[in-house]
């Protein structure tokens, strides 16, 4: 698939392979003599022996292994990500088209860095290497040879391929450093700046890139979390590797991950990469949009157990300082101006704000507004319930119910974090040498988790829960009062002028002046202590649901907050920090 | 950074321990083990910058576990500790050593004594000469095993003996046993350590075979050579041979000389007390006096009447022969300002009447002549005894009548 040659017969890029690993255009079915060579990928068992050199020295110390390059390696574990995706529900067309041509898009643009030959000195290499027999290069290598025998033009990805394998022989053998594949010391060697290198976080980068381009219902904290719950290959994904791609040395540092990746970083390197590969803009995130603010928020207000009431207000909220407007949504990338979009914090950031614009949130008026309502509740049960209807929301009710759902699941979240299981069965070692020192040590560890698993009682290593949606979830039938969906905001509204406010006049900004994001990397410090509790309480429950840190959100609620009271922060003195509706 | 929040594995593995700590610490044996099967992977990976090593770890945790968890057997436990040998080479004579103290603890004495036979004969290069002293040790405590078996057999041998039977083969046995400990036993005390119970044995296969000498000589090492840390039971040891032997009155009380040093509160010292009370010279009598005060300073002392009685003892002494009262002055100077609300407060006479009237006498004769026979203690108490008609509460009123004033003497 990284062949783009056009073809001869109707001048189509569009090749496709044969069962016996042969080209043919599928426009107009060529079939050519050109069989895969090593740099093309699509890794089956049964891969083409011409293309294995035998007895050369690599072969020897691979032990029946392949060559194999570290792009291909990434290939791969692309692939898995995106199959388990589409086994999620989500669309085939993401795998066949966007993302394998965003991986095309990205090979080609780091390809052409990676040799820093021109076309001319590449031939220069070709024609050196094919006629010596005691150069440096390997000249074990007929599949080497074979490549560059049929490269038909200088500016082919192949040849610019070969050359650069060739130079790669020169130096891996220069610098004897051991890894299983061909390029595994290059890769971690070369001055990366130029263009973005290959690493295991990115390809989540990649993939999330693909769900934001097909506008998948998929925000990038949930993406992550089912990273980490295993719906989505990542650790350890080196297990799916063929028999005859060997992992060792280097490569491990490449594709072994001792640590989950964060929604900062993954975020980053999308745009990053986006920018990168030269898109155009992103496909229009609209109001119909699950990425919309509007959509999210109904999602999270379920999820956090607030009444379906408060939609009204994120609604307006968000129309209000325009970040519902298609082409602040929409991903453009290159443009450095705009800010970033983070979908789901942002909508979490505009319901703190909308729970702040109606409870305040100082510690006070929202447990005062609660007795309030509590007073109502109790004697509205006296009165004839049809007339009342829903019953009005009560803060404290809510908090004390939400604290004990959300206590349990981040107990059990952290017991879980300790319990993770960060090795598989599949042996790494870094040379050849350890390999025995490394099998005994696995066999041990295994006979030990036998013995003390037994003894671990009852407990059985669950089984991985079904990827859900929701992580907290209230039904509306249960009759103890816990879930507040239906619950009524008439105790905090008022009717002014013929409009329903909040009753709340106050209002207090978490900043009075935002920081320099790009000198320092935030909008604001968040430190607990210098916030009210209730504040940290909602904070902590979205960073919860969102698995990132409340500093993270805080930042958004920082930046909807100035957006919103534009105006009269310009008009303000430097006195206030409390301000007036 | 934003990065320090990152889960990654060494973070993981770090609360993984510190609850599988709090399942320790709560003897929830079976959620321990739940989160130490998390654990093991830790083996897979370097280590070595840290202090204690993941080996170490799951050496030590799973040792607890297997020996508290109720479906755990013996058996597994053995299975368990053998890898734990192989894991750790600069640790297996450690972890070989405390697998026999495990046994022990367990009644499996043979067992014990077969892995301390293994484990003396096991060569590793240079880590045998930097396990050295765990070598020594493996060799004393198979010594101690000898000795053990040494012991059963003579005391086959002493039954034998009363029926009229001669054993000789058992009586070779024991000779064995004897040699095999003797050597051991003697390696491991001229190394500079607290090896009370080695000695103690080691004296005792001595004495057995009139060897006095040699025993003289180890416990004089053991007590006073400086190298060693100060022991108590050095000195106790030497005393109780010294006793044993039938040694004067001079070297038993310049055994105890040290004893009183480091533990004042030893219960020797009562002994102690009581020869130095009728030595002829003065200075051991004032150190008796000095001696049998300062026991009676620790709480432990309060009840105890002999120490009581041998305090009330010396101090009526001295004050009927009415020579050196100053001694006693100075011993009440610093005492006399708690002393009174330490033992002789009106509760402590109520109660050391109802639960120890000898004990209350003692302590009523002394705090009469410390007090005055107005004193709170021994108002009580005389009054109560006189009352109950007891001879000698009568006679120590009358004797308080005769010296109430020594007190004031006393006092200053």
């Amino acid at each position: 698939r990284d062949f783009n040659e056009r073809c001869a017969q109707c001048s189509e890029v569009n090749w496709g392979l044969t069962d016996g690993g042969g080209f043919y255009c599928r426009s107009c079915h060529n079939v050519i003599e050109r069989t895969r060579e090593v740099v093309n990928t699509d890794f089956i068992t049964n891969s083409r022996v011409q293309t294995i050199s035998k007895g050369s020295k690599k072969q020897e110390k691979n032990e029946g292994g392949c060559e194999w390059y570290i792009c291909e390696g990434f290939q791969l574990v692309l692939k898995k990500q995106v199959e388990a995706l589409e086994a999620l529900g989500v669309h085939p067309q993401m795998k066949d088209e966007i993302l394998c041509n965003f991986w095309r898009c990205y090979l080609q643009k780091s390809k052409q860095a990676y040799c820093k030959r021109p076309a001319a000195e590449a031939v220069k290499t070709l024609s050196v290497s094919e006629s010596s027999t005691d150069v440096d290069s390997d000249p074990e290598r007929p599949s080497l040879l074979h490549l560059l025998s049929l490269s038909e033009s200088e500016g082919d990805l192949q040849t610019d391929c070969s050359s650069f394998a060739s130079s790669v022989s020169k130096i891996s053998e220069s610098t004897s450093v051991y890894s299983g594949s061909v390029d595994g010391s290059l890769y971690l060697m070369k001055n990366q700046k130029e263009k973005l290198r290959m690493t295991m976080p990115m390809t989540l980068s990649f993939c999330y890139m693909a769900l934001l381009w097909m506008r998948e219902p998929i925000t990038l904290s949930e993406f992550l979390r089912f990273v980490v719950e295993g719906h989505i290959p990542y650790l350890n994904i080196f297990q799916h590797f063929p028999e005859k791609m060997k992992l060792c040395g280097l490569d491990l540092k490449i594709f072994c991950v001792e640590s989950w990746p964060v929604y900062e970083e993954v975020f980053n390197k999308m745009h990053e990469l986006a920018a990168y590969l030269d898109l155009p803009r992103f496909p229009d995130i609209t109001e119909s949009c699950f990425l919309h603010p509007d959509m999210l928020c109904m999602k999270y207000l379920m999820e956090a157990n607030l009444p379906d009431e408060l939609h009204n207000w994120t609604c307006r909220v968000v129309k209000k300082i325009g970040i519902g407007e298609v082409d602040f949504l929409t991903l453009m990338p290159g443009n450095k101006s705009t800010r970033k979009v983070k979908y789901d914090v942002l909508a979490a950031a505009v319901i703190i704000v909308v729970l702040k614009l109606f409870f305040l949130l100082d510690d006070h008026y929202e447990w005062l507004l609660s007795e309030f309502a509590e007073e109502r509740n109790k004697n509205n049960t006296e009165v004839c319930i049809f007339y009342s209807g829903s019953p009005y929301f009560e803060f404290k009710r809510w908090y004390e119910v939400v604290k004990h759902s959300l206590d349990m699941k981040q107990k059990k979240l952290d017991e879980e974090r300790a319990k993770y299981l960060w090795r598989c069965e599949k042996p790494l070692f870094y040379s050849v040498k350890k390999k025995s020192k490394v099998l005994k040590r696995r066999q041990m560890v295994v006979n030990l988790q036998n013995q003390f698993g037994k003894l671990s009682g009852s407990v059985q290593r669950a089984k991985k829960p079904n990827p859900s949606s929701f992580q907290l979830s209230w039904s509306e039938e249960s009759t103890d009062g816990s879930c507040f969906h239906g619950h009524s905001l008439k105790g905090v509204l008022q009717e002014k002028c013929g409009l329903l406010t909040a009753m709340n006049p106050d209002y207090w900004l978490c900043t009075v002046k935002l920081c320099n994001e790009k000198l320092c990397g935030h909008l604001a410090h968040y430190r607990e202590v210098e916030f009210p509790q209730s504040y940290h309480f909602v904070l902590g429950l979205f960073s919860f649901l969102l698995r990132v840190q409340p500093s993270y959100i805080h930042d958004e609620v920082c930046m909807i907050e100035h957006k919103l009271f534009n105006k009269k922060l310009y008009k303000k003195l430097k006195y206030n920090t409390v301000l007036r509706k | 950074s934003s990065n320090e929040h990152k889960l990654n594995f060494r973070k993981s593995k770090e609360a993984c321990l510190s609850y599988i700590q709090d399942a320790l610490l709560q003897k929830q044996w079976k959620r321990a083990a739940e989160f130490l099967t998390c654990y093991v992977e830790s083996l897979e990976k370097d280590y070595s910058r840290e202090h204690i090593g993941p080996s170490e770890m799951i050496w030590r945790i799973g040792t607890e576990i297997l020996w508290h968890h109720s479906q755990s057997s013996m058996k597994e436990f053995n299975c368990f500790i053998e890898q734990m040998k192989t894991l750790g080479v600069k640790r297996y004579l450690k972890v070989c050593l405390e697998h026999v103290f495990h046994l022990l603890c367990n009644g499996q004495i043979a067992e014990a004594y077969q892995n301390l036979s293994l484990a003396e004969s096991w060569r590793f290069g240079e880590q045998t000469a930097i396990q050295d002293k765990e070598m020594k040790l493996i060799q004393a405590y198979r010594g101690l095993l000898d000795y053990y078996s040494w012991s059963k057999q003579k005391n086959i041998l002493l039954e034998h003996g009363e029926d009229g039977f001669s054993d000789l083969a058992v009586e070779q046995e024991m000779h064995g046993y004897f040699r095999k400990a003797a050597v051991n036993l003697k390696e491991i005390i001229k190394i500079p350590g607290v090896w009370d119970v080695f000695v103690k044995c080691y004296v005792d296969l001595l004495e057995f075979y009139g060897d006095h000498n040699e025993a003289r000589q180890v416990l004089n090492e053991y007590a006073y050579n400086s190298k060693f840390p100060a022991n108590p039971n050095a000195h106790v040891y030497l005393y109780q041979f010294l006793k044993r032997q039938g040694e004067s009155k001079k070297s038993l009380i310049s055994a105890l000389k040290i004893l009183h040093d480091i533990v004042p509160s030893h219960e020797l010292m009562i002994d102690f007390n009581t020869m130095l009370q009728k030595s002829k010279k003065r200075k051991k009598r004032r150190l008796g006096l000095e001696v049998i005060f300062t026991a009676l300073d620790y709480a432990g002392w309060k009840e105890n009447a002999k120490a009581w009685s041998c305090l009330a003892r010396q101090v009526k002494q001295i004050v009927i022969s009415e020579k050196h009262l100053d001694w006693i002055k100075q011993e009440w100077s610093s005492r006399k300002d708690w002393w009174p609300a330490f033992h002789f407060s009106r509760y402590l006479a109520k109660r050391n009447w109802q639960e120890n009237k000898s004990l209350s006498y003692e302590k009523a004769l002394v705090a009469g002549l410390l007090l005055g026979k107005d004193c709170k203690y021994f108002k009580y108490v005389s009054h109560q005894g006189c009352k109950a008609q007891l001879k000698r509460f009568r006679m120590l009123k009358k004797f308080m009548n005769r010296h109430n004033l020594v007190y004031l003497r006393i006092s200053g």
